[in-house]
């Protein structure tokens, strides 16, 4: 019997496909690009006002400080006067103090589950510590307002400042000024590290997962312990990766609005002290943006938006780039 | 021997650090859930489900911000899944290899990424601010639901792209070999393969925006009434809690909290049911 030959048909469909789903792919640049130009023609206003004062004005010392320079952090909607120094300074420093007290600890917790946990808890832990990475961030906000704020402004923060008052000149006593309501830069600091935390713990385990057996095995082989299997092996080993996961932490945290907004006390100005009450660029646009009260108040808000976007994209580049790198 | 010694003291110390790192992380995670469980059981009845927020004071629940929520998680998935499969099916299947498909690659983990509010301040710009074609003039819910589209496209995008990834050239194979076009070979074979872990994504991505606050608070705004209408201001759980939490009445906070726990139960059960998808997947 011979055999049928049919020539291969043309499918119109296959063209029609490639093109549907090209789009979809290019739709998201669209809304990348989209965002950006959303951002500067929104921010343009402000950003024209104010040029270079928008992020760094600086004023007349107060005779007799001896200071050399001065630096205004004005942001008055009466007024219509906006300078971004204050949130950009209280999004960096917020973030990194959470990054500073979740890295160890999130270091340790995929040190511990891929290492030492007996594998009857290793899983079911893991899987915990994944869940938790998806509680929306407002839960962590509520919790840090309704349940650390006020423990940590009773238990710590006035014993604290009743010690440091019999030496107010000291640098403890400056360092732990400021008014005993539990909203502050270290507070906004440690909620954002207790929601940052297993996301950089899950994210760790992966890591560390990654890692093919015969490399630990060797160094155990040669009788490594496991504190010098950790930290001469596997951290060098994934080091890169490490690096990354860190960048990516931090940009979460930048851009972290309702875990922040809740007790950080949103005050524009610099922060004198560690418990001092400080602002976010996330949780400035999240208080003012619905009830901004002048095209320039709306625009000053876009335009924080933007620095907070140019700041988290470069973060998130260089993370994607160091992860994308590491061979594993 | 002093320093097998000093080996195995640093070894035990570290240990021990790292034990404690876990119990530091688990213990602050249990007291988060704790509250969470305890002051939202408190809060929860029947009236959460069939009356509206109230004013301070008076008796009310959270119909309509439970309602605003599924509405604007509903439609803002269904965008998500389609424009998010076909774009994830054109980088694993299409031209994912080219140099625009690399581009798109990474600009998709960078989306993934952003800030949640800054996407509220772009859909702000295009749907409600006033002066552009596009725009609605005002808050909606359509700009809410365009917000979390945003939000959980980039997620399908990533997870789709890697479960198809998975699917063994074999199956691609086969379907050139019968004849059948590149479409119908995705349709017919590729995309059912894969088709829990395609349900896993979306889950996923589901999970991640129904607790997303702050992409809402300037473009759905909230509102005090029931509405089903998605071109009006909508309420939502998440911008509900918000608002109630940072009242000083009682009554309002103990609302804020059953609403937190009705989120984040529905966020578990979510993505305890992904996961479950997934592992029922691998074990074929």
């Amino acid at each position: 019997m011979p055999a049928e030959t049919k020539s291969i048909r043309f499918d119109p469909t296959d063209p029609i496909f490639r093109w549907v789903s090209f789009s979809a792919a290019t739709l998201l640049l669209v809304v990348l690009g989209g965002l950006i130009a959303s951002l500067v023609y929104g921010g343009w206003p402000a950003l024209s006002t104010f040029g270079l004062d928008f992020f760094l004005k600086f004023k007349d010392c107060p005779a007799g400080s001896g200071a050399h320079f001065c630096i205004d952090t004005p942001w008055n909607p009466v007024t219509d006067v906006y300078s971004a120094t204050a949130p950009i300074v209280g999004t960096i420093v917020t973030s990194f103090l959470a990054l500073l007290f979740a890295l160890p600890i999130a270091i340790g917790v995929a040190v511990f589950l891929t290492q030492f946990c007996p594998r009857y808890l290793a899983q079911p832990l893991s899987t915990a510590v994944e869940l938790l990475a998806g509680i929306p961030s407002i839960v962590y906000g509520m919790w840090g307002l309704f349940v650390f704020a006020p423990w940590f402004a009773k238990d710590i923060q006035t014993p604290l400042m009743i010690a440091a008052s019999q030496d107010p000149t000291s640098w403890v006593a400056k360092l732990v000024a400021g008014v005993p309501n539990g909203a502050n830069l270290f507070t906004a600091s440690i909620i954002l590290a207790v929601m940052v935390l297993p996301y950089m713990a899950s994210v760790f385990r992966e890591l560390f997962r990654s890692i093919p057996p015969q490399v630990r095995e060797a160094a155990f082989g040669i009788g490594a312990t496991p504190f010098e299997v950790t930290t001469s092996v596997i951290i060098p080993y994934v080091k890169k990766g490490m690096i990354g996961v860190i960048m990516l932490g931090l940009g979460r945290a930048l851009g972290e609005t309702m875990a922040v907004t809740f007790i950080i006390g949103n005050s524009h100005r610099f922060p004198k002290s560690l418990f001092d009450s400080s602002s976010t660029i996330a949780s400035t646009i999240a208080n003012e943006f619905a009830e901004a009260t002048t095209d320039l108040h709306t625009s000053a808000l876009v335009a924080l938006g933007l620095i907070l976007f140019l700041i988290t994209f470069t973060v998130l580049a260089i993370a994607r780039w160091l992860l994308s790198s590491q061979r594993y | 021997m002093d320093r097998a010694l000093r080996r195995k003291i640093a070894n035990y110390i570290f240990i021990g650090l790292c034990i404690i790192g876990t119990a530091i992380a688990l213990g602050a995670l249990a007291l988060i859930l704790w509250s969470l469980f305890s002051q939202g059981i408190g809060g929860m009845n029947l009236k959460i489900f069939t009356m509206d927020t109230p004013a301070a004071g008076s008796e009310g629940g959270l119909r309509n911000a439970i309602v605003g929520s599924i509405l604007m998680c509903g439609v803002g998935m269904i965008i998500a899944v389609v424009i998010g499969i076909l774009a994830g099916t054109w980088l694993a299947e299409i031209g994912g290899d080219t140099a625009y498909g690399h581009v798109v690659r990474f600009l998709n983990d960078v989306l993934l990424s952003a800030p949640s509010i800054l996407i509220g301040l772009f859909v702000y710009e295009l749907l409600v601010f006033k002066s552009n074609p596009l725009s609605l003039g005002h808050f909606s819910g359509w700009a809410g639901a365009i917000s979390l589209a945003i939000l959980a496209t980039p997620i399908v995008t990533r997870t789709t792209e890697d479960i198809l990834n998975l699917q063994p050239n074999a199956l691609r194979e086969a379907g050139m070999a019968l004849g059948a076009s590149q479409f119908t070979t995705i349709r017919t074979i590729i995309w059912k393969a894969a088709g829990s872990g395609l349900l896993t994504g979306g889950l996923l991505g589901f999970a991640r925006i129904s607790g997303e606050t702050a992409p809402l608070l300037f473009t759905a705004l909230g509102n005090q009434f029931y509405n089903g209408d998605l071109s009006q201001p909508m309420a939502s759980l998440p911008v509900t809690m918000f608002n109630f939490a940072l009242t000083p009445y009682a009554d309002l906070n103990k609302l804020a909290w059953a609403g937190a726990l009705l989120v984040a139960v529905a966020v578990l059960a979510v993505n305890i049911l992904g996961r479950w998808l997934a592992r029922d997947k691998n074990s074929h």
